[in-house]
């Protein structure tokens, strides 16, 4: 019997369970490869040299090269472990979460200064909420 | 004997801790969130813990993909400020209570809880932020820490009633324990955040306060609620917020006491992507 995952029509969410966490073992623990400073040197110099030694798939490797975020998470990166590639490129977090969201840095630290994003509309995929499919693409 | 004589729930932002390890808590956006903590910061003064028993969770720092423990309790003598990424934060080394830690492994996996101990570890924000929330800057802590590590990072989670119930057995392990310590359970992470994808920014207040009201009135209730419910209402780091239940399950009343006192209670949008909220609970 197939497990249950309720959490598939969350938008604009993806939920990192064992099956994202399978897919992205080798994107992960490269990840985890830049807490140490040696390493980040090492990839700042060449980033592509440094990725070839990761048995990582290229669309994997391709999507850090560009910093989409959305993409390597839906390549079963998380984002705590995502978090190294943006802390060696001197970003903080909120410049890493407003990153994938569509909006300027500056227009997500506003809208988190004014209260956040609201959950109304945003809760099951097809309702109209700001972080729905649709309005993305809009 | 050792006794639990209060809890403390709050946020672990990470930025929190950037904010004051680079002197930035005058700074008005900052101002606001270190405000919810001046009263804690005396409280702290006045009750001078002897040991807290923290509840946290690794953010990718102590354990990569390759291990997950669900649950882990940090049994050595001390534990390094991890390195995240941006270098280790610029705070004290943490003092661990060997003694204590053991004794509560060997109570509550005898209870059916089945810890991982861990014997070296480096500690991250999500263990170093309630410090400096608790403590400001000292030179050293003011007292041993027990940290006790959960995994809300890679789904499943421990369900809140798991949490819960684990609160109890932990209760029970610590005032067990021969010797007069005043100890202190605190639970952290939280509260409504989601930092990926195109939900990344939710905050929801209204859901957030409701929580804080169930912990205080209805713990055994909100300890049923599913994780989708977290996720979505939440977002999808929210989750952490069932770490919270395993301090709140750690209280006198849930074990038929008294039902506690809630001294504090601060709530705040935003810290960087996140809602902040801070209780404090004593039992008579």
């Amino acid at each position: 019997m197939a497990l249950d995952k309720p959490y598939k029509d969350v938008p604009g969410t993806t939920i990192f369970d064992a099956e994202q966490s399978r897919k992205g073992y080798w994107l992960n623990q490269f990840c985890m490869s830049l807490m140490k400073p040696a390493n980040r040197e090492r990839f700042k110099a060449n980033e592509r040299a440094y990725l070839d030694e990761w048995a990582m798939t290229e669309d994997q490797k391709q999507a850090v090269l560009a910093r989409d975020l959305n993409r390597c998470i839906e390549l079963g990166g998380n984002i705590y472990f995502l978090a190294k590639v943006g802390a060696t490129d001197g970003r903080s977090f909120q410049q890493m979460a407003g990153s994938m969201t569509g909006l300027s840095e500056e227009q997500y630290r506003d809208m988190m200064v004014s209260g956040g994003r609201s959950a109304e509309g945003n809760r099951y995929l097809g309702e109209d909420g700001d972080a729905q499919p649709k309005s993305r693409s809009s | 004997m050792a006794r639990i004589t209060s809890s403390v729930y709050t946020s672990h932002v990470p930025a929190v801790g950037a904010a004051l390890d680079l002197g930035k808590t005058a700074e008005p956006y900052w101002a606001k969130v270190f405000s919810g903590y001046e009263f804690s910061k005396e409280w702290e003064r006045q009750q001078r813990p002897d040991v807290i028993f923290l509840v946290y969770n690794d953010h990718a720092s102590a354990f990569s993909l390759e291990i997950i423990p669900t649950f882990a309790i940090g049994t050595a003598a001390e534990f390094n400020p991890a390195d995240e990424g941006w270098g280790p934060r610029p705070v004290p080394k943490v003092i661990g209570h060997p003694e204590l830690a053991s004794h509560i492994a060997q109570s509550v996996i005898q209870d059916d809880f089945d810890l991982t101990i861990v014997n070296r570890m480096d500690v991250d924000h999500g263990l170093t932020v309630p410090l400096s929330l608790m403590f400001g800057q000292p030179q050293a802590w003011p007292c041993p820490v027990v940290p006790f590590a959960v995994n809300v990072v890679q789904y499943p989670v421990p369900s809140g009633r798991r949490c819960f119930m684990l609160g109890q057995a932990i209760r029970k392990a610590i005032e067990s324990f021969d010797e007069p310590l005043n100890v202190q359970v605190w639970g952290t992470g939280g509260m409504s955040h989601q930092l990926q994808g195109p939900r990344a920014g939710l905050i929801n207040a209204e859901w957030d306060n409701r929580f804080l009201d169930r912990l205080i009135e209805d713990p055994d209730g909100l300890s049923k609620v599913p994780h989708i419910e977290y996720v979505r209402e939440a977002g999808s780091e929210g989750i952490e917020l069932v770490m919270w239940l395993i301090a709140r399950g750690a209280m006198s009343d849930i074990a038929g006491g008294p039902k506690p006192k809630v001294v504090h209670r601060f709530y705040h949008v935003p810290a960087s992507n996140t809602a902040v909220g801070h209780l404090i609970l004593e039992n008579p």
